[in-house]
């Protein structure tokens, strides 16, 4: 199926010349007949917007930079963290704590100082997302949530700009293209989010460091086949990374007659993306209203002598980093199993990394006939930031 | 020979870590509760209450995605391969 980018705000204009610096850096580009001198003058002209300088928007934006983009548009409203350079290459450790843009602009111009960048410093909205993305030509979705997913999605469908997508997760990837005239959507494969806590961020679960930098690759790979016309784009089709066993395989995917953006297109505007996430999957987790209990009362209570079972749902990976002493580690997975050996009648405080699995495990002993129990909100990490700094943080 | 069915990392844990599983039936449906049987922490991430699929979860027979072929209902044959794919945000 060809690509289709009818009528790109960057195709009003005569297409941009080439210099004699141009000439040079692009040089290899110019040997590719599929490329050459009008191609490398189509990526000048062109506009690319990439939501998210993280994981995946870092290697798509060095190499749509490299490859001469002209325009490359980038919406992040992040700090850079020390956990993101394990795999967010577009930043180093000399830029923790800077705005992501603001390193990513530095990185990029340094790539190269002929690509205009405009940074959007916002987190994209529905009431921002129109306006930002019409007037680019395509997007590319290095987002890492599912609310922002569904509105790069729809947002695009509704102005028919084509969607590069990807995302990850531990060794596993997905890429495709979305929204372009007659492909399929994002929505067509996944009509709907999973419930709130069920799949793992990779803050939760963990995510390879190089995976974003082979999917991000393919992802600024499809922009530029989209861009120049040439190749077989991943449109009708969901390529599959699986990095472990080091394979690459794809599926068929089609368009939803019944999807709502793309197909009945009855979705005519963009929702409330957080709201549709939070309530997916017909009952929401509940994880809102499970009991919490905050580390430093929990601290407090069990120093007072108070017989607070401590139960650590993370896995035997996660207890080696560090655990909260006097804890009994059973994973998550595993805690089905266990509960005939918990005491029902003792009151049993839970904690996972960040709060969520630990969420999930309270919702599960209450509906198994606890009462007194408790999700320690915030996780390990809260509680190394707040009770005891000897609990390394990860 | 039976069908196989492949796993995601994320789904794979909960199969004491095998990506890909051999399965029977004569359905979709059938293989999904052969497998949710042997690995029941499988079952609430593959189906719904109702033995249902959910629609963050695609099942791809032979590469088509099911529900455009039958859905839980469609007829699966010795040496077909079942690919199940989960939604993920990561990036």
């Amino acid at each position: 199926m060809r690509a289709s980018l009818a009528s790109p705000p960057s195709r009003s204009a005569p297409k941009p010349t080439l210099d004699r610096e141009e000439l040079l850096r692009y040089g290899r580009h110019l040997l590719l007949p599929e490329v050459a001198i009008d191609g490398q003058r189509t990526l000048k002209a062109a506009r690319v917007l990439i939501v998210g300088a993280g994981g995946l928007g870092s290697p798509a934006a060095l190499y749509l930079a490299a490859a001469g983009v002209g325009t490359l548009g980038l919406v992040d409203f992040d700090i850079v963290e020390i956990t993101n350079l394990q795999r967010q290459l577009l930043h180093g450790t000399r830029d923790v704590g800077r705005l992501k843009l603001d390193s990513a602009r530095d990185r990029l111009h340094d790539t190269n100082p002929n690509v205009k960048l405009e940074l959007h410093a916002t987190r994209l909205t529905s009431d921002n997302a129109l306006t930002i993305i019409r007037d680019y030509d395509l997007v590319l979705d290095g987002t890492d949530n599912f609310a922002t997913r569904y509105l790069v999605n729809d947002a695009c469908v509704l102005l028919g700009k084509p969607n590069v997508y990807g995302s990850i997760f531990r060794f596993d990837g997905q890429a495709s293209v979305f929204a372009t005239a007659d492909g399929p959507c994002y929505r067509c494969i996944y009509p709907e989010p999973p419930p709130p806590g069920l799949v793992p961020s990779c803050a939760e679960g963990g995510v390879l460091g190089v995976l974003p930098g082979l999917v991000g690759t393919l992802q600024a790979t499809e922009a530029i086949k989209l861009m120049l016309g040439i190749g077989t784009p991943l449109i009708g089709r969901l390529l599959l990374v699986n990095a472990l066993d080091a394979q690459f395989r794809s599926v068929n995917v089609r368009r939803n007659p019944l999807c709502p953006a793309c197909g009945t297109r009855e979705l005519r505007e963009l929702v409330d993306y957080e709201q549709f996430c939070a309530t997916s999957g017909g009952e929401a987790a509940g994880l809102d209203a499970v009991p919490q209990i905050e580390p430093r009362e929990l601290a407090i209570r069990r120093a007072s002598g108070e017989a607070i079972q401590l139960i650590d749902v993370r896995e035997p990976h996660e207890w080696e980093i560090g655990r909260i002493e006097g804890a009994r580690l059973i994973p998550l997975h595993r805690l089905g199993g266990a509960i005939p050996e918990l005491d029902a009648q003792a009151p049993i405080a839970v904690y996972c990394k960040g709060g969520t699995r630990s969420a999930l495990a309270v919702r599960d002993l209450l509906s198994a006939g606890f009462r007194r129990v408790w999700s320690v909100s915030g996780g390990i990490l809260r509680w190394s930031r707040e009770v005891d700094a000897g609990v390394p943080e990860y | 020979m039976p069908l196989t069915i492949s796993l995601p990392s994320i789904l794979a844990r909960l199969a004491d870590g095998n990506r890909a599983l051999d399965a029977s039936g004569a359905t979709v449906a059938e293989a999904v509760a052969d497998v949710t049987r042997r690995f029941p922490s499988l079952a609430p991430r593959l189906v719904d209450e109702h033995g249902e699929p959910y629609p963050f979860v695609t099942y791809y027979l032979n590469d088509e995605d099911i529900r455009f072929a039958g859905g839980f209902g469609a007829t699966v044959r010795d040496g077909d391969e079942l690919t199940i794919v989960s939604a993920v945000a990561g990036g």
